[in-house]
């Protein structure tokens, strides 16, 4: 039997104006048809920092992630604020296609296209307008070396990224995304269709990338939460109950259900 | 009785189900071919017909068959194309996209004599176009298009949904997406699925025999002008097919020889079907490694 909470109780961090934001949220709704899948998530994502997004499944963690670049437009409503160098990016009239180069995405499973490697990262880029070959070689070598990938495939660009393992596959996913230069990088799960090895190296790539790059991450790890974010919100039945540093969650959650979670005692 | 036994009885029967559909297959192949390919010679491939002494050959028939399902293949891939694009990735699932669904699958049960017929009526007789290629064309056309459609569409949505998505993160737009990330891995089925209709367009005759004609009249192959009534490519002359000349060959052929020129001529198309159908199967396997870059 889960046990019954009071969304009535939260812990939401917020920042001051010394802060610089990359991303914010105000009373961001997702409704899919009748079913109301998020509730007011008012959150605030600081610059530079990686904030990872926990939860049980069916908790909201990806529908709000996936809203953030607008993804979500075609299978649900979305409705309040996202705030994005001062934009609100939910307006209608905002041009979503754009606003998906500024915020990069990485799924759950490994989607590289069927083309090679080269051309997985040089697809888009030419699509953009970036045509210019000595443009396209740097911009290839620096996404794989920033996704740590260019050692492994640097003498097999032309190899079908098919071929790849899972872990490199999704690293090349991570190359592809950055290669587009954006400022933030959603990740929805990104370690868990792989094995503990790949995991790691993933983990040791967003700790480097968080330099450049703004990282949100949707885990069902908690122990990757704990190793890699600075910050840290947990989601409860489509409520955001805590959003606190790392640090504190794990060691001081501030409301029950937090600590019922991260205990293990849930449901 | 055990389980082991049953599973035994059961694998027993499933085999002989195989044989018996691979055996009549191969019966029906080497039959064919056994009574056709003692009368196929150079000659029968590329002469005219002669209809009254039986020395006739199928060359015009031939390429007749070729000709036609060139034009029918440029009208019919370019709006397959669109629908079953339009089907796999923009049509809502609503009720206008069930009715749109339940329109093609009543159009390809549509028997082809009833086809031809329509077009007949239609082209032939209300446009008056006459018998000729271009009304063949369009009627096989009608009778290839519901095919064509939902192969591309299945081809088309057989593409995880996941690709689409990692095509939209990357800010490319939805028709961007579509054309160079979804088509380029459908292709493979895609083409798999042209041949294979064009192996049947090619083997059709009830919706041709009164729409592209019955008669072949003789060409000059020295003459490539698609306006002139003599040349082969002139799209508005009468042009018999070799399925329909087999077809009329056993109807109404006059030569004495008439049986062994039809058994000769069905070798020939039975040879073209299964070349159609190899075909299909390299060039399929060939694009998804070109388009994969798996070598």
């Amino acid at each position: 039997m889960l046990k019954q909470y009071s969304f009535d109780k939260t812990a939401v961090q917020t920042f001051d104006d010394q802060t610089s934001l990359a991303l914010k949220t105000e009373n961001l709704q997702v409704f899919y048809g009748t079913n109301h899948a998020m509730h007011d998530a008012n959150l605030a994502f600081p610059k530079n920092q990686i904030t990872a997004l926990i939860g049980a499944s069916g908790s909201g963690k990806s529908t709000y992630l996936r809203s953030l670049n607008r993804m979500n437009d075609t299978i649900a409503t979305v409705t309040g604020k996202i705030w994005y160098h001062g934009v609100d990016i939910n307006e209608p009239n905002v041009n979503i296609y754009e606003i998906r180069r500024h915020i990069g995405m990485v799924f759950q499973r490994p989607n590289p296209f069927a083309k090679s490697i080269r051309e997985n990262i040089t697809y888009a880029l030419r699509a953009n307008g970036v045509k210019n070959k000595t443009e396209l070689t740097e911009r290839i070598e620096k996404s794989l070396r920033g996704a740590a990938l260019w050692d492994e495939v640097k003498d097999s660009l032309d190899k079908s990224a098919l071929s790849l393992s899972g872990g490199q596959q999704q690293r090349l996913c991570i190359a592809r995304s950055i290669a587009m230069a954006p400022d933030v990088l959603l990740l929805d799960e990104p370690c868990s269709a792989l094995d503990p090895i790949s995991t790691v190296k993933v983990e040791e790539t967003l700790l480097e990338l968080q330099k450049q790059y703004t990282i949100i991450i949707v885990t069902h790890n908690m122990q990757q939460a704990a190793r890699i974010s600075s910050q840290c919100a947990f989601f409860h039945l489509g409520h955001v109950m805590e959003y606190t540093p790392t640090g504190t969650m794990f060691s001081n959650p501030q409301i029950p259900v937090t600590q019922d979670y991260i205990s293990g005692s849930f449901g | 009785m055990n389980a082991k036994r049953k599973d035994m009885i059961a694998t027993v029967i499933i085999d002989l189900i195989v044989a018996i559909v691979v055996g009549i297959l191969f019966f029906l192949l080497a039959y064919i071919l056994i009574k056709g390919l003692p009368h196929v010679s150079w000659s029968f491939l590329t002469g005219a017909t002669d209809s009254f002494d039986g020395t006739g050959g199928i060359g015009v028939q031939l390429f007749n068959s070729f000709y036609l399902l060139v034009l029918t293949m440029l009208i019919s891939i370019p709006i397959s194309l669109g629908a079953g694009i339009y089907l796999a990735e923009y049509a809502k699932d609503n009720w206008r996209t069930s009715l749109i669904r339940s329109a093609i699958e009543v159009l390809s049960s549509l028997p082809s004599v009833v086809v031809g017929l329509f077009g007949f009526l239609l082209f032939v007789v209300k446009f008056k176009i006459g018998f000729s290629v271009i009304s063949g064309a369009i009627a096989l056309t009608f009778f290839n298009l519901p095919l064509l459609t939902r192969n591309i569409e299945e081809s088309l949505s057989a593409v995880p949904r996941s690709q689409r998505e990692a095509g939209l993160s990357l800010g490319l737009s939805k028709w961007k997406t579509e054309v160079g990330i979804i088509l380029p891995v459908a292709l493979p089925g895609i083409v798999t699925g042209v041949v294979l209709s064009a192996g049947r367009v090619f083997g059709e005759a009830a919706a041709l025999i009164y729409t592209a004609g019955q008669s072949a009249p003789v060409t000059n192959f020295a003459d490539w002008n698609p306006m002139d009534a003599a040349s082969p490519l002139n799209p508005f002359r009468p042009a018999e097919t070799l399925a329909v000349h087999i077809w009329k060959m056993n109807t109404e052929g006059l030569a004495s020889n008439a049986a062994a020129l039809s058994a000769a001529a069905s070798a020939v198309l039975i040879i073209a079907v299964l070349l159609f159908n190899l075909g299909a199967r390299v060039l399929g396997s060939y694009l998804y490694r070109r388009v994969t870059a798996s070598k």
